[in-house]
């Protein structure tokens, strides 16, 4: 063990990231979940503009799990969660490592609002199995993570924080700055904050809502400022896909990356796909969060920098 | 040409037709969208400061900054003369263009000049020099408290604190970046 590897400065936050991993898992079997597995190298990632997958060898390493678990999920399995670790490549920070660990799970029979009852329900199953309580702690902010935590359109999010609104944001490609710059900050306490209904650009796999076709039925995750997961009612319109997956494309191209292949066993399975949600939740940020972090290096056994 | 994912603290850049260098740098990522690259920077002509956020799209040219060894001349007036060792050239700076330099420059010292299209903008000394006392308050002998320094000036009109038995015309060493008193130097 080389020297500047300082153990006694992440072991109490290892250990908090050894309960929440167990709570996790308890958590998905008590409501009848079936904990799945799939490959993590793979033979092409989804087509998505802003994501880079690392190569290996001829293969991916895959960005998330989604592919895989949305064709168990058109194969029967109504109810699945995966824990696994994600690979993306030119992404490093204080909150992002270029390999995470991501909870992934997928209801069927749920809409993205069933869905963020869930999510509540987790948080709060996490808290009382690390007995931590609630309210929580976190970077000199108390949250209140009991139910009925704040839903807040992202549309009026802008008009509330945002120094424009979102239609002059998207039309001067500066959706992502005011989002993350200028609301992020106010987004999640005194209680978390489901952020919802993006632009349908923002959510090439989320279904578009039925009364407004512009709008994806997708949600994010916020407490205390943190973005921890990303929701949505899963698109299960085969058509659809392929033409969102050529718009992305477009734009990976005009962006100066390699299109991805299209995935085609995924697109011919997903028209067998229920009516469901699924979500992708970083667990690495939710360890910050009851670990009080600062970032995530903070929660992790090594960075790559430290190998 | 850089893209905005090779930005990183040190990277000197061009903006507006003027040098930069990031002096601080975040990443920021929000789901599934662009990424956001956070940059305080540092206009190597006026020395002021701003913060700057670019998006993945953002391209940039190198700061046109270069530099050279050159060694210190002399001074004349307000002008310091320097010497390019490659080609003999000399070229003269303003006290305001040495800054805080102009404190350890000591005649045929070598030091790095940067310029900007054929203009100095900024030196980087060797990180110690060694300099002469030329004048300092007598040692009060037995006066060994560490802690206790007094003032002197160094052959540059430099003054630094140095401990109490330093002597005029001896010779001391200083760290050029953080202006302090290291050692004495026996010849």
């Amino acid at each position: 063990m080389s020297a500047d590897w300082k153990l006694e400065a992440r072991h109490q936050a290892l250990e908090t990231r050894a309960c929440v991993l167990h709570a996790l898992r308890s958590f998905f079997l008590s409501r009848d979940y079936l904990e799945v597995e799939t490959p993590n190298r793979i033979p092409a990632p989804l087509p998505e503009s802003h994501i880079d997958a690392l190569p290996a060898g001829e293969w991916w390493l895959h960005p998330s799990p989604e592919l895989c678990m949305k064709r168990m999920l058109a194969a029967g399995c109504e109810r699945i969660f995966q824990i696994s670790k994600c690979y993306r490549g030119r992404e490093r920070g204080p909150l992002h490592l270029p390999e995470f660990t991501l909870l992934e799970w997928y209801h069927a029979g749920y809409d993205y609002f069933r869905l963020m009852e869930e999510c509540e329900d987790l948080f709060l199953y996490v808290t009382g199995a690390l007995g931590t309580g609630s309210p929580l702690h976190y970077r000199n902010r108390e949250i209140d993570l009991s139910k009925s935590w704040k839903r807040l359109a992202v549309k009026d999010a802008f008009e509330r924080y945002g120094s424009i609104s979102m239609e002059k944001a998207l039309a001067e490609n500066r959706f992502e700055e005011i989002l993350a710059l200028e609301i992020e900050p106010h987004l999640g306490s005194p209680k978390p904050a489901f952020l919802h209904d993006y632009p349908l650009a923002f959510g090439s796999l989320a279904r578009a809502r039925k009364d407004n076709p512009a709008v994806a039925e997708r949600f994010e995750i916020y407490v205390g400022g943190l973005e921890l997961a990303n929701g949505f009612s899963e698109l299960n319109d085969a058509g659809e896909q392929r033409a969102r997956f050529e718009k992305e494309n477009e734009i990976r191209s005009k962006r100066g990356r390699a299109p991805c292949p299209m995935p085609e066993k995924f697109l011919e399975a997903i028209s067998r796909m229920p009516e469901s949600a699924g979500i992708a939740l970083g667990v690495d940020r939710m360890v910050m969060l009851f670990a009080d972090a600062a970032s995530i290096d903070e929660v992790v056994s090594f960075t790559p920098e430290e190998l | 040409m850089y893209s905005a994912s090779d930005l990183r603290k040190n990277l000197r850049l061009m903006l507006d037709d003027e040098p930069y260098i990031v002096v601080d740098f975040q990443f920021v990522k929000p789901g599934k969208g662009q990424s956001l690259y956070r940059c305080k920077l540092r206009n190597m002509l006026t020395g002021s400061q701003m913060d700057r956020t670019f998006r993945e799209v953002d391209t940039f040219k190198p700061a046109e900054t270069e530099e050279k060894t050159m060694q210190y001349l002399y001074k004349e007036g307000d002008a310091y003369h320097f010497m390019d060792n490659a080609n003999y050239e000399q070229i003269a700076m303003t006290e305001e263009q040495v800054g805080d330099a102009k404190n350890f420059l000591i005649e045929n010292m070598e030091c790095k000049v940067m310029f900007f299209r054929d203009r100095p903008i900024d030196i980087t000394l060797p990180n110690f020099v060694d300099v002469v006392v030329t004048e300092a308050p007598p040692w009060i002998k037995g006066d060994t408290v560490s802690g206790n320094y007094k003032p002197v000036i160094v052959e540059t009109g430099y003054k630094v604190s140095v401990p109490p038995f330093v002597e005029q015309g001896e010779k001391i060493r200083i760290d050029t970046r953080t202006g302090d008193y290291l050692t004495r130097v026996k010849e």
